[in-house]
């Protein structure tokens, strides 16, 4: 592996758009199920003060959900790796950033029947905007 | 709804998921400009690129950064913990600017507002969608042997 810094050709739009996708599809599904795993375990904190440390990491080891959670993070950390190789980080981080922002509080409301009320969508519609703002 | 005031211990927590999670990314993005361009064909190299310096230390503040994400998602929404995540691009975005020097620009400084607003909207409603729950339903044995 070459650790010189490479002016790579950037991708063209449709290869962009797939990348990010990808990124944002995976990202959504792993936080959804760890989400969905963590309110299983329940509150680490009180499993903490009653089995100590051992025992709460032996909660969430035991939780498949937790696992299968895991597994679409570490796609969508790969798919970012992947993205940078090929795309700035100014287009890559704002973009999935952003977008993972509305698509996080549509799937929460959807499949973990999160109470998503209107300040919630104001909230994650001005930290979409912010973050697309501060990364340009 | 009830109201679910956090603790000074849970504030803190938050504040880890913030501020790990950008400065890992941003060790990411330093490590993987310096690799040559890697293709889908070559899965191997993107493996090998998991133990160059920068990303090595990237993903050490990741591991941090999930920890304390798991724990707050434990007692928090995903819609609440999230902002929490973008507010950590504010600090480092503060940072830049007070400590080295870095001009920030009009559009930056809106950005930053619209974080802080969307955060601040997020915080001041409850942490948690409160679900009817028996009472002896609420953390199951096996857990706290």
């Amino acid at each position: 592996m070459t650790l010189l810094p490479v002016n790579a050709p950037h991708p063209g739009f449709w290869t962009a758009t797939g990348m990010i996708a990808a990124i944002i599809l995976s990202s959504t599904t792993g936080e959804v199920l760890t989400a969905a795993a963590m309110k299983s375990i329940g509150d680490l904190d009180i499993i903490r003060a009653h089995s100590g440390l051992k025992g709460a990491i032996r909660a969430v080891l035991t939780c498949p959900l937790f696992f299968a959670g895991v597994f679409f993070l570490a796609t969508a950390f790969f798919a970012l790796l992947f993205a940078l190789n090929h795309m700035d980080l100014s287009l890559v981080a704002p973009a999935s950033a952003s977008l993972t922002l509305v698509t996080n509080a549509i799937a929460a409301k959807l499949f973990l029947h999160e109470n998503v009320d209107r300040r919630r969508w104001t909230a994650a519609l001005f930290v979409c905007l912010g973050v697309y703002f501060l990364a340009h | 709804m009830a109201h679910h005031s956090l603790t000074a211990r849970q504030y803190l927590i938050l504040a880890l998921v913030a501020l790990c999670a950008p400065l890992g990314d941003t060790c990411l993005s330093r490590g993987m400009t310096h690799v040559a361009p890697i293709s889908l064909a070559q899965p191997a190299s993107l493996v090998a690129a998991v133990f160059t310096p920068w990303i090595a230390l990237g993903i050490a503040l990741l591991i941090g950064f999930f920890a304390s994400y798991l724990t707050a998602l434990s007692w928090a929404d995903l819609t609440f913990v999230l902002p929490a995540t973008a507010f950590g691009n504010v600090i480092v975005a503060l940072l830049s600017r007070f400590w080295l020097h870095e001009t920030i620009s009009l559009q930056r400084w809106l950005g930053i507002a619209l974080i802080t607003i969307g955060v601040g909207f997020v915080a001041n409603g409850p942490s948690l969608t409160e679900r009817p729950q028996p009472a002896d339903e609420a953390i199951p044995k096996e857990q706290l042997r």
